[in-house]
């Protein structure tokens, strides 16, 4: 306590603190700015109606559409995306066609060597009917799933969840 | 630990000749507020040169949600105002500094006319300075569409129809503007942004460089 400082000392840390107050002024509103999509709560998703009735559905995986309304910022659009769709047992699954090693668009039964499997034709990935990504093929997991629910006879489909049958 | 960092880098690259050359310089009484609270008015060029960086960025930042496109425009404005976590501090701190940026550099001005700091040998920078003047209000100016609401729009259709009033080229200058004989939409509106963002800007750095060394170089003019 018996250390003294000088008035140019005194006078260096106030100007010192002054400044970094008014510099952080400028600075932290333009870096929450920046941060802001840190902080943005994802928008709740609704099930969507797709005009496949739940009767359609068979053993073998079909490609089914959907279409709902994406608000993106400022931009509002209707985005098109589809599941591939099948009965397992009492079950309707729906997988996600997105690849899990590098995001390609997955098809069932594309390649004529593999006609049970899922196969993505960028680094031919495979996948079981279950999901469950081939050993020795590039894809690190299996395919996600989508929510599956009725609505009058048709399907719905909702948020993409982790696959639940591997 | 800073102290540390600092003399390693000046053992290696001899740093402080370099700051000390732009920063350590003598204030001269008469411009000094502490000695006579007149010499105030010294200020306003450090003030204009302080909102000139607020500006540079908070429009940095704002670039990051902002698009200028004729559709999204508005919209991206009213989300980045609304939506995003300060953005409206952000832009109000870019929408009035604009204001305030030509204010202070008009006082700047005035400062220099009257205590008659333009006199040789300092004329050209004056003459940079009126350089200066002009893309300051060329911001403003070009600034004023972005947000493509109705106060935007008829602000450039006044200022496009001054500019097309030039004797013999003012049909071409407007036709450059705009990017349109009649319209003012799609191409005004990125015209006008790259000039904001990218070639004034550019003329703004340079001048200010230019500016600031001649002041270095010939000193602060004396008292009165």
């Amino acid at each position: 306590m018996s250390q003294k400082i000088t008035r140019r000392q005194f006078m260096n840390y106030s100007l010192m603190g002054v400044g970094s107050f008014m510099a952080a002024g400028v600075i932290l509103p333009m870096g929450r700015m920046a941060l802001d999509p840190l902080f943005q709560e994802g928008a709740e998703g609704d099930m969507v109606t797709t005009s496949v009735t739940i009767d359609e559905i068979t053993e073998e995986p079909m490609q089914v559409d959907f279409t709902f309304e994406q608000q993106d910022a400022w931009y509002t659009s209707e985005v098109t995306d589809f599941a591939w769709v099948f009965r397992e047992g009492d079950e309707i699954i729906a997988f996600s066609p997105v690849c899990k090693h590098l995001g390609c668009t997955v098809t069932w039964a594309a390649d004529d060597n593999n006609p049970e499997r899922f196969f993505c034709p960028c680094h031919n990935g495979l996948y079981e009917k279950n999901g469950n990504n081939v050993p020795g093929t590039p894809p690190t997991g299996p395919l996600d799933q989508f929510e599956v629910g009725e609505s009058d006879g048709y399907l719905t489909i909702g948020q993409v969840i982790p696959n639940q049958l591997v | 630990m800073f102290n540390r960092i600092y003399d390693w880098i000046d053992d290696r690259m001899d740093i402080t000749p370099i700051w000390r050359d732009v920063a350590d310089h003598e204030v001269p009484e008469h411009v000094n507020p502490a000695y006579h609270f007149s010499a105030f008015v010294y200020c306003f060029g450090g003030l204009t040169f302080f909102i000139v960086l607020i500006q540079i960025l908070s429009g940095m930042f704002l670039t990051m949600y902002y698009v200028p496109d004729i559709v999204n425009a508005w919209n991206s404005v009213y989300y980045l105002q609304h939506d995003v976590a300060a953005g409206l501090i952000v832009r109000g701190m870019h929408h009035w500094g604009a204001s305030l940026v030509v204010v202070m550099m008009f006082l700047h001005t005035l400062r220099v006319f009257f205590t008659g700091a333009y006199k040789a040998p300092r004329e050209l920078n004056w003459v940079v300075g009126v350089l200066l003047f002009a893309t300051i209000l060329g911001l403003a100016f070009t600034g004023y569409l972005l947000p493509w609401d109705m106060k935007a729009l008829f602000a450039t259709r006044v200022g496009l129809d001054i500019a097309g009033s030039v004797p013999f080229i003012g049909d071409w200058i407007q036709t450059l503007l705009a990017g349109d004989d009649t319209i003012i939409g799609a191409q005004t509106l990125t015209r006008f942004f790259a000039i904001h963002v990218f070639f004034l800007p550019a003329a703004l750095f340079i001048l200010m460089a230019i500016h600031f060394i001649m002041i270095r170089r010939q000193g602060i003019s004396g008292p009165l």
